[in-house]
Order: structure tokens, then C-alpha cells, then sequence
């Protein structure tokens, strides 16, 4: 999956879709994954960089992951590959 | 290097609407602990879900609506509303205060009489009364509040076996200026039913009519409304007094004031706009204060008031069993206390809080209970923090009711601990176990 390419994303973690005009919220860690998919970066790469980064356990981790990537497809900020 | 520390990803759609006049932020506060105990601390030792009563929060609301009314008025008597919350710990601390009891079944009757209440100090009220009931009480002493004529005539007829003087009071039922008007309860005012019931009454002269009674509605927000019961009632007592030269001894205004909690629809909380014991003691001595009353012979004053003295003293902390995705992409909490246990969640907005520091983000999200059915929603739209899977939360002021009305569907009912003023934890209650409930069960000698 990849992120729409006209999306901005601001230091404080303020998201603007362009394209529908939407904007929205996101917190620490919502903003570090919506970055790393903009560069480019796979999900998998994702995770095993927030592993190393954060306090958190393989499991737990896949299920956030798998429910934000679900959000992302709902608010529609994502595009197929 | 040392990890940071982890907050699930969100995000969140902004919607420009109408600003919000009270700038409430969303940040919703934690709840760490209860009457100094830990709450990971509780639930280790007691498990989840656990119900959690504060001794220290029913003395101190029992004391600010006792002030509210004694300042005002010279004689003034609380009744414990057992059908509240019938523990015996929790009736225990409101007599050890002062409060009588008020019954309302042959069962609570019987539990007042074993909490050590003086037959005497017993309210009878309610619409089953047995014949075994009412012998009992005529034969303690205690006041029957005589519901309907039927009733009135079972005490009368009672009166041929049984040596003691019935003492007896009429339910009666009126119009105050609230909706809904409840009419199903004791004798009418406006239609003269009530004059009429106290007619028989003293023309019997086989009963000793003690008081008058009434219980307007519940979760009243308009204290005036008790203002005009009361100066009804004081109405009927000074007619009794001009036909009979009978002094009424007291005046029962029931029960039915507003507790902190929020009203399923109510656009302001609960906290800032429920009447505050103050103002229905005010309402309530005014009129009498202000009725022709003999000031001699003023009548005891009874409050019977339930939920609003035990609401707050009640907790229950809970453990998230699941967050998942509804179909159009709201969160859901899933919890281990359902609709069942939580027989309020129906009428009330409860107050739910986490008990770990969160970040700054929350999301709309519903919180269902753990039952197999669709009705089981416990808060349906809440913005609650980012809270994970064996998570605890809190839910406020679930004292009145749900340790009455709840019911065991599919898992088992939970302890109950009393927490004491010097903020020790006592169970109160067991929880039930499977075998609480087969031991009731039998199975018929052909299936076994």
C-alpha cells in the first residue's frame, strides 16, 4: 500500500488530503508510520523499525498496525499499488 | 538505547462543525487509584470485574443532605431505601448513621429485622404485603404504608387476630407539575381518593394513621415539584387534624432525587445540572414551613431518598477484552461488564475512565459489555483514549441499583468490596461460582 502522493503531513502530526479536501489528526506514532510509508518503506520494514524504536511486543504491534492500515483505507488516503 | 514508550497509531478525521461554547478539551482523566487503593492492586486480589463501594463516600454524602434538611427543619428522619442497594454492609453504614429503613417486599422486611433495625424504626412500603407480611409488621410496630383499599381492608380485617394497633400511613399519589405522573402507587390526591382512604381509616378506629406518604417519581430535577407534594400532604394533615383532632406524626416525602449521573440525551452533565440536596430541602420546608401545620405539633419530616446518597459511592472497575473496527470504521472497546451487571448503562451516559496515563489522542468509540447480544452497550458513543486489550477502566457512580437489579446471564456475578474510611478492602460479597447456580438446579431422574 501506498500513501496518495499529494498528502502533507505536518511536524505536529496535521494531515491535509488536497484531492477531497479532509484533513486530519494523527499522534506520534500514527505520524512516524504515515512518513515511513510516503518514503516508501514497507509495512514489514515499518514494524521491525518500531519495534527497535518503541516499548512494544510483536503481537500487539501486528494488531495496531493491522487496525491503522484500516483506517487508512477508510479515510481514503491510501492508493493501490 | 532505551525504547520509548509505545501509544497505538491513530488517526482521526477533523470535522469543522459548530465550536464547542464550553471549550471542554477531550483529554479524558485517569483514574489510578480508589480510596488510596491501586486499582491493578484490586483487581490482582479480587479479579474483574469488581464493584468497589466507598464507606468514607456514603458517610459523607449521608451527612451533606442530612445538614441540608436539619438546618431547615426541626425534626427531620432519614429511612434506608433498601431496594437501592440491599447489602448488608452498605444498609449497615447508613444505620450506623441514624437512617431507618424502608422496605418494600416481605424479603427486604425481613433483611432490615436481621441487620438488627428496631421493628419500630421500619418503613413498609410497596404493593406486596402479604398477610404474613403485614401480621409481622403490625406485630413490630413498624409503619405500613397501605398502598390500595384492598390493603386497607387486609389490615382492617387483621385487626380481629392480631392484639397490636395497627400503625398506618396512606401512599398518595398527585399531581405536582412533573411528567410523568405517576399514578399507580398509593391513593390519588386530586380525585379525593386519598381523603377518602384516610376517612375509612379513622372511622375504622381500629388503625393508628401515623403519617402521610408520597413518592413522586425519580430522578426528579425539578425540586418544586416536592414543594407541592409537600404542601398537599400538609393539606391532608390539617384536614385530618379540623375532622378528627388528629395529629399527623410525620410526613414521608419519599424518595426520587437526582444523583451526579447523566441522563441518556441530557445535552450538559449530570454533575452541573442536577439539584443539589440544598435546594429540595428548601423546596421541601418551605412548604411545609409555610402550611398551616399546628408549628406545636410539626410532623416529623422522613426522606426515603436512595440514589442520590449511594450513586456515588459506587465504582466498578472493568478490563478491556478486545478493540476491533466497526463496519463504518468507529472503534469498539469491548469490556468484561455487560448490560447485565450494569442494569443502569440503559438510562445513564456512565462516566467511564482509564486507569493508565494515555496520550493526548482519543478516538470516538462505543463500549459494548462482553454478552452475546446487540443490546449489550454500555457507553454507545464515547471519545475515549487509545487503551489496549487487558486494560482496566473505571465506570462512576454505579451505587444505586446495580447490586439490586442485576442479573447472572451467561458468566458469573462479581465480588464486591467495601473500602473503609481508613481505606482497608473488605469483600461484602461473594462472587457467584458455577456451582452457585447448579446447586439450585435438579434434573429429573429419567435424564440422569
Amino acid at each position: 500500500m501506498k500513501i496518495k502522493e499529494s498528502i502533507a503531513i505536518s511536524e505536529s502530526g496535521f494531515m491535509f488530503d488536497p484531492s477531497t479536501g479532509d484533513s486530519f489528526s494523527l499522534n506520534q506514532t500514527g505520524k512516524e508510520i504515515l512518513a515511513f510509508l510516503k518514503s516508501g518503506k514497507s509495512e514489514e520494514e515499518i514494524k521491525e523499525i518500531m519495534i527497535e524504536k518503541y516499548e512494544i511486543d510483536n503481537f500487539t504491534l501486528e494488531h495496531n498496525f493491522y487496525d491503522f492500515m484500516e483506517m487508512l483505507k477508510t479515510f481514503n488516503v491510501l492508493t493501490a499499488e | 538505547m532505551e525504547k520509548l514508550k509505545y501509544e497505538r497509531p491513530v488517526i482521526n478525521k477533523i470535522n469543522a462543525g459548530v465550536t464547542d461554547k464550553f471549550g471542554m478539551g477531550h483529554k479524558i482523566p485517569i483514574i489510578q487509584e480508589l480510596e488510596g487503593n491501586k486499582i491493578s492492586d484490586l483487581t490482582n486480589k479480587y479479579g474483574s470485574p469488581l464493584f468497589v463501594i466507598s464507606e468514607k463516600k456514603i458517610r459523607d454524602k449521608y451527612n451533606t443532605a442530612k445538614q441540608a434538611f436539619t438546618t431547615r427543619y426541626p425534626k427531620v428522619q432519614f429511612a434506608w431505601s433498601y431496594k437501592t442497594n440491599y447489602l448488608n454492609a452498605v444498609c449497615k453504614v447508613f444505620h450506623s448513621e441514624g437512617s431507618w429503613a424502608e422496605v418494600v417486599s416481605g424479603f427486604e422486611y425481613d433483611k432490615a429485622i436481621e441487620n438488627g433495625v428496631d421493628g419500630k424504626n421500619i418503613i413498609f412500603n410497596g404493593p406486596d404485603k402479604s398477610i404474613a407480611d403485614l401480621t409481622k409488621a403490625i406485630k413490630n410496630g413498624s409503619y405500613i404504608h397501605i398502598d390500595h383499599f384492598d390493603e386497607l381492608f387486609d389490615i382492617i380485617k387483621l385487626t380481629e387476630t392480631v392484639s397490636e394497633k395497627p400503625k398506618v400511613a396512606i401512599r398518595v399519589n398527585m399531581d405536582t407539575g412533573i411528567y410523568p405522573k405517576w399514578d399507580r402507587f398509593g391513593f390519588n390526591y386530586e380525585n379525593g381518593e386519598a381523603w377518602n382512604a384516610l376517612n375509612r381509616i379513622m372511622l375504622s378506629g381500629k388503625l393508628e394513621l401515623v403519617g402521610l406518604h408520597t413518592h413522586i417519581g425519580t430522578y426528579i430535577m425539578a425540586p418544586e415539584a416536592y414543594g407541592v407534594a409537600a404542601s398537599k400532604l400538609a393539606d391532608l394533615a390539617i384536614n385530618v387534624d379540623k375532622k378528627f383532632n388528629h395529629k399527623i406524626k410525620y410526613i414521608d416525602m419519599g424518595g426520587g432525587f437526582a444523583s451526579d449521573n447523566t441522563l441518556k440525551g441530557a445535552y450538559l452533565p449530570g454533575k452541573d445540572t442536577c439539584p443539589s440536596f440544598d435546594d429540595y430541602a428548601d423546596s421541601i420546608t418551605n412548604a411545609l414551613i409555610n402550611s398551616n401545620l399546628d408549628t406545636q405539633n410539626l410532623p416529623t419530616l422522613i426522606l426515603e431518598t436512595g440514589r442520590a446518597l449511594i450513586d456515588d459511592a459506587g465504582d466498578v472497575i472493568a478490563t478491556v477484552l478486545a478493540n476491533k473496527r466497526l463496519a463504518d470504521g468507529r472503534r469498539s472497546t469491548i469490556i468484561d461488564i455487560g448490560v447485565n451487571m450494569l442494569f443502569t448503562s440503559f438510562w445513564y451516559d456512565h462516566e467511564i475512565y482509564p486507569t493508565k496515563q494515555t496520550g493526548s489522542h482519543s478516538e470516538d468509540t462505543t463500549i459494548f459489555g462482553p454478552l452475546c447480544m446487540n443490546i449489550d452497550v454500555v457507553r454507545s458513543a464515547i471519545k475515549f483514549p487509545l487503551i489496549q486489550k487487558n486494560d482496566n477502566v473505571v465506570i462512576k457512580r454505579v451505587g444505586a441499583y446495580n447490586m439490586t437489579q442485576w442479573m447472572q446471564f451467561i458468566t458469573m456475578r462479581p465480588k464486591i468490596i467495601l473500602i473503609d474510611t481508613k481505606g482497608e478492602s473488605h469483600i461484602i460479597r461473594e462472587n457467584e461460582t458455577g456451582q452457585t447456580l447448579t446447586a439450585m438446579e435438579k434434573t429429573p431422574t429419567h435424564l440422569t
